[in-house]
């Protein structure tokens, strides 16, 4: 059996261990005397250290192992939780996450021992020993162990065949011990099989194995419950084969004793009954466990079982490749029906429901697809608390709408973004603690991610309670460093002066710190952002704080676009920057600026002429406006800014499929990509975002 | 032929047509050879792409040789062809006026030429004898990072 088949499970619990150690260390931070936190730290430090063994890294083992003394005795109340500690905990954890990243890296843990932290951890456990004597945790457990030993018992209802007994009773005449034993692994358990495997190596060289129930074959493939029985032949002494045993770890206990071989198969039961008035005659056999083997309070915090299957993300995206391309196909039926003449009742209402079908597929496919940002943003309350120690000032973290879902792929880019603007937000947004005070705001200052679903996209706003964003200062800054001029910097309003923020290079903060304030933050948050399909803006009012809102599509691969005809070529427009579709005359547009606009509705918009901007042939744009007695606009957004596009022609909405337009060729940021059409023409999809 | 190919010292080129001159492309470097077909015109970019067409759901975009090399434009017929070259894992369409024939050159027979005088020369890896026929072998490498470094 082959170990590297866990590595995957590996890796994906120990991520979810340490988000629930980090999580709850935090919790036991602000709540030293929280007892059920120390139970489920405890909980998650012991199935880390188990699992870290089975998988045969020693050193994390060791880490872990001694971290878990340290909460084991603070259950015991033996140490008081204090902030040194938390602070060994938490670089503890920072040492796994290090192991952890190698192991995914390399397969290999790596070769730092992180002996200082070790030695922190041994140090901190010195303290309990001045204090009462160790371990009186084992009378209960002893006294659970006795409660229901006969039916813990197993291996006296296996039927023995002949062969078997003939062996067991030549083993005996040769002076050999036939134990009987029945292994339970905790129910909290992952690794069954594996652990299962680690018993039966631990055994091979102390003696053999005659029969398991069930097969070993039955057990390697994970199809038992949490025990199993075995008849061991061996010379060693029963202490020894139950020690082998039970350091398995995630072993919960194994019951075990000198086998009676019975007599003779017919009266097995009989047998069974005498074999158990004997066992009660001699408790002396009954187990002992260590204190650490002791399943924590086995009731309340069992984890629910969830009915959900893991799926290689690899395997998602073929998935959504096919629907993607059934969607294509389906577009193509629809557009060879528009044409036919034969309009058949029937075979368009079957159309129909292959569309219906199609888009309910896609929906569903999208999301299994759909991930709750939360395993983005559940690390931030850890990096916060670290960054408040750090700059040395009190803050707090508030989020709301965790559960907001978003696309797996965009996911994955988020939480680079998300971080640095809540660096920020710590680093420049906030004053220290003594200023807060002067100025007679809470010591403490407040920092907010709030995230909610809007339509198809997602918004994610990122605010501060601190010092805002000083416009002044941004203009001087960006005039000395001769982004600006002086004159610009002037008639500059205040909007686009905070944009400034997003340039290149651009810092305000006085000191650089290794928090924030090289200049290299938000240019790359914003190109993230609007790589992302999505786009950033910045609100704040100078003494009161700033506010960051991020905008994502829900999903990049599938969006309902608007098609539009421009002097002939075919383009997409995605439908959810489209406000509205005007339909206006020719007087109707007004210059401004020698800028053209309409206004429309008591607001002023300005117009973009497509086909100027794309670049098409002037002769058939002048064709198309001879005839031309009303213009059609479509009025795009872009946060709270629009703009009017000018068209030719409103040809549909349509369902369309983002492709890459391919390498090699130069493509300019108004064109996000490519779709396919029905009929197997390509249209290029317009990013409206940059017309705004 | 066949004998040839077991030579390591042998390679195949597909033989391709502008007007007079006959041009060759190592056939290793070649996913496919299409028809022509509507291309989508994309704005602002290189002057020598002529748009991006649907290749069995793919989109990939298409050059025009005739404009890399800046020769004069010329209405395509039907023996215009995409040839469809595959380069590091991308495919990039290149359109051709004739797909004639896929031919074997020896190492031997194949010329270096000084890289002088024009720009089209340094897209050149040499010039190929076949049938008393002169063919200009196509530097598909240094056509693409050119490509590459415009950017």
């Amino acid at each position: 059996m082959d170990l590297s088949q866990y590595l995957e499970i590996f890796i994906d619990e120990t991520k979810e261990h340490l988000q629930t150690l980090n999580d709850q260390v935090l919790i036991l931070e602000a709540e030293p005397e929280n007892i059920d936190t120390v139970n489920e730290i405890f909980r998650a430090a012991h199935s880390l250290k188990g699992m870290a063994g089975t998988m045969g890294f020693k050193r994390m083992q060791r880490l872990t192992h001694d971290m878990e003394n340290v909460f084991s005795e603070i259950r015991n109340g033996k140490i008081n939780v204090n902030a040194d500690m938390v602070d060994i905990v938490f670089k503890c954890l920072d040492a796994i996450e290090g192991y952890l990243s190698n192991i995914i890296d390399s397969s290999d843990e790596g070769t730092e021992d992180n002996e200082e932290l070790i030695g922190l951890l041994n140090a901190a456990l010195e303290q309990k020993c001045d204090t009462g004597e160790p371990k009186p945790v084992e009378a209960p457990v002893v006294e659970k162990a006795a409660v229901g030993s006969e039916e813990r018992k197993k291996y006296l209802s296996i039927p023995i065949a002949d062969f078997e007994k003939n062996a067991m009773s030549e083993a005996k005449a040769n002076g050999m011990h036939v134990y009987a034993t029945t292994v339970y692994i905790q129910e909290s358990c992952l690794l069954k099989a594996a652990r299962a495997f680690l018993v039966f190596k631990g055994l091979e060289n102390k003696g053999e194995i005659i029969k398991s129930v069930p097969s070993v074959q039955d057990i390697e493939d994970e199809r038992f419950d949490f025990d199993f029985s075995m008849f061991i032949i061996s010379e060693q002494p029963i202490e020894v084969i139950k020690k082998a045993i039970e350091t398995v770890s995630e072993i919960e206990e194994a019951v075990i004793e000198e086998f009676e071989i019975p007599d003779t198969v017919q009266d097995t039961v009989v047998v069974q009954e005498e074999e158990k008035k004997v066992v009660e005659d001699k408790p002396a056999v009954k187990v002992e466990k260590t204190e650490e083997k002791k399943p924590a309070t086995k009731s309340g915090n069992k984890p629910v079982v969830n009915r959900s299957v893991r799926v290689d993300i690899e395997k998602l995206d073929d998935l959504m490749n096919l629907v993607s391309e059934l969607i294509i196909a389906k577009n193509g039926l629809v557009s060879v029906t528009g044409i036919s003449s034969h309009q058949d009742q029937s075979f368009n209402e079957q159309i129909e429901y292959l569309e219906r079908i199609t888009t309910n597929l896609h929906e569903s496919v999208m999301k299994v697809r759909m991930v709750p940002i939360e395993s983005v943003v559940n690390r931030f309350p850890r990096m916060i608390r670290d960054l408040s120690k750090k700059l040395n000032k009190d803050m707090e973290l508030i989020m709301t709408g965790e559960d907001t879902e978003l696309d797996r792929t965009v996911i994955d880019e988020i939480g680079d973004p998300l971080m640095h603007m809540l660096r920020n937000a710590a680093d420049h947004g906030l004053e220290d603690t003594i200023e807060r005070l002067k100025i007679g705001k809470p010591k403490s200052g407040t920092i907010r991610l709030d995230a909610y679903q809007d339509g198809n996209n997602v918004t994610i706003e990122v605010s501060d309670d601190g010092k805002g964003v000083d416009v002044e200062k941004i203009k001087r800054k960006a005039v000395e460093k001769g982004q600006i001029t002086e004159d610009q910097a002037e008639y500059m309003t205040e909007k686009e002066a905070v944009d400034l923020l997003f340039q290149p290079a651009f810092s305000t903060a006085e000191k650089i710190s290794d928090v924030s304030g090289r200049g290299v933050g938000l240019d790359v948050v914003k190109n993230k952002i609007e790589g992302l399909g999505g786009d950033v803006e910045v609100v704040t009012k100078l003494g009161e704080g700033t506010k960051f809102i991020v905008r994502l599509p829900l999903t990049l691969a599938i969006i309902q676009a608007l098609m539009v005809d421009v002097s002939g070529e075919k383009y997409a427009l995605p439908l959810n920057s489209v406000v509205t579709i005007e339909e206006i005359l020719p007087d109707d547009i007004k210059y401004v600026h020698t800028k053209e606009v309409i206004n429309l509705r008591g607001s002023v918009i300005p117009i973009v002429r497509l086909n100027e901007v794309l670049d098409i042939d002037p002769v058939e744009k002048e064709e198309g406006l001879l005839d031309d007695e009303g213009l059609i606009v479509v009025i795009v957004k872009k946060g709270d800014k629009q703009a009017g596009l000018l068209i030719d022609k409103i040809l549909g909405q349509q369902e369309i499929v983002i492709k890459p337009l391919g390498k090699y060729i130069k493509v300019p940021k108004l064109i996000s990509g490519a779709t396919i059409l029905g009929d197997g023409e390509v249209a290029l999809i317009i990013d409206s975002n940059t017309l705004v | 032929m066949d004998a040839n190919v077991a030579n390591s010292d042998v390679k195949q080129y597909i033989n391709l047509r502008f007007d007079s001159e006959q041009y060759g492309i190592d056939i290793s470097y070649i996913d496919n050879i299409v028809r022509l077909q509507p291309i989508t015109r994309v704005p602002h970019t290189q002057h020598y792409f002529l748009g991006v067409i649907n290749l069995r759901g793919e989109i990939i975009p298409v050059m025009s040789m005739r404009k890399k090399f800046e020769l004069p434009d010329k209405e395509n017929t039907g023996a215009c062809r995409i040839l469809i070259l595959k380069v590091d894992g991308n495919k990039i369409g290149v359109l051709v006026d004739e797909v004639r024939e896929v031919i074997t050159l020896a190492d031997d027979s194949i010329e270096k030429i000084a890289t002088d005088d024009s720009e089209t020369r340094a897209f050149l890896l040499g010039v190929g004898k076949y049938n008393d026929t002169l063919i200009s072998l196509l530097n598909v490498g240094a056509l693409i990072s050119d490509i590459d470094s415009e950017f």
